[in-house]
């Protein structure tokens, strides 16, 4: 076994002990708080640490163990760090239809209200829609 | 070899981490809970893979891990929108 060997190894395995960790407090800590928003906080941002560097250890045993790039954990990461934000955006607007009304958030002070409970945004404007081919 | 020890410690974390989503998506307060609990279930599924082809040293498993992230964010976005406005596709 080479040096870079040697080092890759201790890379990777750092990486997996770092990223489990993290994954089990994630987890842990959609069990352990108390409020709804908490408990969206824990695992959206630490479980993506923990896969981001399974992922990364991953790209780098193939790269030095398998002497092949593999450019799929690279996009699986991209995939995940761009939806989760999304994913947790829409949990964390359910969760206000459910249990807040209009009265229990503080006012915008933009004119129109929060876009989860303002009732004049229903749908699109038809006016974006037009310019779709016209027939 | 470290590198088997440190996969076999990351298998069991998220198999850990698994095992406590799947008891909150049974034992929840509430639906977003359980919409919450089954998207960090992705996640860890997706490592699961990965650690799996790291194991079996081949690289055909990252297909599946990419369509799993993706399967998994259309689920829960379409879990949620239908939680917002009873409808998915409007």
């Amino acid at each position: 076994m080479t040096g870079v060997e040697q080092i890759a190894e201790y890379v990777i395995a750092g990486l997996l002990v770092f990223g489990g960790i993290f994954a089990v407090i994630g987890s842990f800590g959609l069990l352990k708080l108390p409020q709804m928003m908490q408990r969206l906080h824990a695992p959206t941002k630490a479980a993506t640490l923990g896969v981001g560097s399974a992922l990364i250890a991953s790209m780098i045993y193939f790269l030095v163990f398998e002497g092949k790039i593999s450019w799929h954990e690279l996009l699986i990461t991209l995939f995940l760090f761009l939806t989760a934000p999304i994913t947790a955006t829409f949990i964390a607007k359910a969760q206000m239809h459910r249990t807040l009304t209009k009265d229990d958030v503080p006012p915008t002070g933009v004119g129109t209200e929060w876009a989860t409970f303002d009732p004049n945004v229903t749908s699109v404007d038809p006016s974006l829609l037009n310019d779709r081919d016209p027939g | 070899m470290i590198l088997n020890y440190a996969l076999d410690f990351a298998f069991l974390c998220f198999g850990l981490g698994l095992a406590m989503n799947l008891y909150r998506v049974f034992v929840a307060p509430g639906v977003t809970d359980r919409i919450l609990a089954l998207d960090t279930m992705v996640i860890n599924v997706i490592s699961l893979i990965v650690l799996y082809g790291m194991r079996t040293k081949s690289g055909i498993n990252f297909e599946a891990a990419l369509l799993f992230a993706m399967t998994g964010f259309v689920s829960t976005v379409a879990y949620c929108k239908f939680i917002l406005r009873g409808d998915i596709i409007e």
